[in-house]
């Protein structure tokens, strides 16, 4: 299974997420998190899932990392439908291939204990070293922190998450995928907790392990300027649809769909002024559920037609790599 | 030229710490013009908000303010807030200077509905009675774009923007005329970043006060003030238009902080960033405080200690190399011509 963008590592086909909203028993209301939402991701190539907050961004990243499974649809891994890895060894192999990176750099390491232990942990785990064979395995961890620039590597090794600032561990994070020898690295806000002047470098990192050592990079994001620099292909993602997707660079300066040219009009940038008018209504952000009818974005629409409300628009193919998902386009 | 709403002069403020008082804001001083958006940017730790923070003489032990005077105009000519005793202070708090805070969700108070959160600030300061100061209220959240009649639910029953803009209401209450915002849309969507900055814009049009804005995110900074100083340890190095800082920097921090940054439509160049880390303040180096992280660093700057001067015609810049030099970014262009 490949083509053009080199082998095909991750597809999700048409996948719904629904979530209970309501404990009480007799209600269950529900709430659509995802709908018909289907990508492609290709080794040594990033996907960029950009969107407002509660879109669905992340539901994504942990229905591929299996924390939930999809209400329907689909996510195939190298061919094989993830929900039907379920036995132990299988799941460790998969496991494997398929790591995340969280948004906290702070929460996502045991404050207990030392940047040793965080990279030795997943190789003993995964059996990248020989059982028993303690100097093998420092030299790993050693060679492991060099890589990914936190120098020296037996002093870092030696300290506590609390010892390193937010960039230094978001690189402890990253070290622990490469660790494992991740084919696929889910990428939930990796840098927007960092700093500016430190965020530049963890993004060079994420892009080196993309082109050395070929991984598939899901990075989930609000900052379209950072997913322009880092991912080939873009996805644009509002109250759980996916409206618009494919090239990054197209998306962005040709914005097809009217959520995405409302995005593109708010993201700051120096040559822009203040007064810039945003292209889009202000409105409330609707809560979907199953029973929803009808476009999401309707209701901020500045060029909603009637049927807009009704129906909800397919996938239109616009150019070889970019979609959308809108009336305006049929 | 007439006098600026709030001047700072050479401001310090210290933390107590268990290894030696550490100097968290050093020698800061800047000027606010009347109806000016001035903006303040650095990395995290930079002394920023400790800034915000003794404009309004909030802080608690262990920090403290060390020296500096801060003059404000009130009307009747500049005095200095640093000499108000404790009573001032409290009539002074938001009747003339008020804050929004970086996270509105913490900064109102849960299970208290709106509508007391507002009067309680009203009735303070003014004579208003309680029918007076909810009418007031009503209006303030009018001026945000909110319907009156949610005055009385709680903060929860808010939107994170709506949250937002409940606070600067609040700022707003009193007719302030200075109004600090530490990071005030930080936690928000783009899209509701510029609703919220667009609407302070248009209100600080009506009202005539002056902002001094808190952020990291230097593109959302050039757009929205004036004129922009920028910090690094503790130090403010340099101040200039917001359209110059990026443009034609004089300090490598600042040019670094501008190459920190991916565009949105220009060429894709390599994102540099600024090598190693930010200085631990109990451990300061003899001379110019960036001089790690510097790529043109010199003799001088490892012996003499930096200043804030004019480099240009409303310019300042603390870099040794600064002075009669060129900006940075001209500078790469020439030799890139040659």
């Amino acid at each position: 299974m490949s083509n053009k963008y080199g082998e095909l590592l991750v597809e999700g086909q048409n996948i719904v997420k629904d979530f209970k909203v309501s404990s009480n028993a007799l209600k269950q209301p529900l709430m659509r998190a995802s709908n018909d939402v289907s990508f492609k991701m290709y080794k040594s190539r990033g996907m960029a899932v950009v969107g407002e907050s509660g879109s669905g961004k992340s539901t994504i990243a942990k229905m591929i990392a299996k924390m939930y499974a999809p209400t329907a649809g689909k996510i195939l891994y190298k061919g094989r439908d993830i929900q039907t890895i379920t036995h132990r060894k299988e799941l460790m192999t998969y496991r494997e291939g398929v790591q995340m990176v969280w948004q906290d750099p702070f929460g996502s390491l045991n404050p207990t204990h030392n940047i040793f232990h965080h990279i030795a942990r997943p190789l003993k785990i995964h059996n990248k070293v020989s059982k028993g064979n303690k100097k093998e395995l420092e030299e790993r961890v050693y060679e492991l922190l060099e890589q990914v620039g936190l120098i020296p590597a037996k002093e870092t090794a030696a300290k506590f998450p609390h010892q390193l600032s937010g960039g230094q561990r978001q690189r402890v994070n990253l070290a622990r995928n490469i660790a494992v020898g991740a084919e696929v690295v889910l990428a939930d806000e990796p840098t927007s907790m960092l700093d500016v002047s430190i965020r530049a470098g963890v993004l060079n990192l994420m892009q080196e392990m993309k082109f050395d050592r070929e991984m598939s990079l899901l990075y989930i994001t609000h900052d379209i300027a950072t997913a322009r620099y880092i991912a080939e292909d873009l996805a644009v993602m509002y109250v759980g649809h996916m409206v618009e997707w494919g090239d990054t660079d197209q998306i962005i300066h040709d914005p097809q769909h009217p959520y995405t040219q409302l995005l593109v009009s708010a993201v700051p940038d120096p040559g822009k002024s203040i007064h810039t008018k945003l292209a889009g209504n202000k409105g409330e952000i609707p809560l979907w559920t199953p029973d929803s009818v009808g476009c999401p974005f309707a209701g901020r629409c500045l060029h909603a037609v009637p049927r807009c409300k009704d129906e909800m628009p397919a996938a239109k193919q616009l150019a070889e790599n970019h979609f959308v998902r809108c009336h305006l386009h049929e | 030229m007439t006098t600026p709403q709030i001047s700072i002069r050479n401001l310090c403020v210290d933390y107590i710490t268990a290894d030696g008082d550490v100097r968290a804001v050093n020698n800061v001083s800047f000027d606010i013009g009347k109806g000016e958006v001035f903006g303040l940017a650095g990395e995290s730790g930079c002394g920023k908000s400790t800034v915000a923070f003794s404009l309004m003489r909030l802080h608690k032990p262990p920090a403290y303010i060390s020296g500096g005077e801060v003059l404000f105009d009130d009307g009747n000519g500049a005095k200095d807030i640093m000499k108000y005793s404790d009573g001032e202070m409290g009539i002074f708090r938001w009747s003339e200077m008020s804050m929004v805070f970086q996270s509105a969700m913490n900064a109102l108070n849960p299970v208290i509905p709106i509508v007391d959160q507002f009067t309680d600030v009203i009735m303070r300061h003014t004579d208003k009675n309680k029918y007076e100061a909810v009418k007031r209220a009503e209006q303030l959240l009018q001026i945000v774009d909110i319907h009156p009649n949610r005055l009385s639910d709680y903060p929860h029953q808010f939107s994170g923007g709506m949250r937002q803009r409940l606070v600067i209401a609040i700022a707003l209450a009193l007719n302030p005329k200075l109004i600090i915002m530490d990071e005030p849309t930080t936690a928000l969507d783009v899209v509701v970043q510029r609703e919220i900055l667009q609407k302070i814009y248009a209100l600080k049009e009506e009202f005539g006060f002056s902002i001094l804005f808190i952020t990291h995110d230097l593109s959302l900074m050039v757009e929205f003030s004036d004129r922009i100083g920028i910090m690094y340890s503790g130090e403010l190095i340099e101040v200039a238009a917001a359209k110059d800082i990026l443009e034609s920097p004089y300090h490598p921090y600042t040019h670094g902080l501008g190459s920190s940054f991916p565009s949105l439509t220009g060429p894709k160049a390599e994102l540099k960033g600024i090598p190693g880390n930010p200085l631990n303040l109990l451990d300061l180096p003899q001379g110019c405080r960036f001089q790690a992280r510097c790529e043109r660093v010199t003799d001088i700057c490892r012996r003499k200690a930096t200043q804030l001067r004019d480099v240009q015609a409303g310019h300042l810049s603390n870099c040794h190399l600064a002075v009669g030099g060129q900006p940075i970014a001209i500078v790469e262009t020439e030799a890139v011509a040659v």
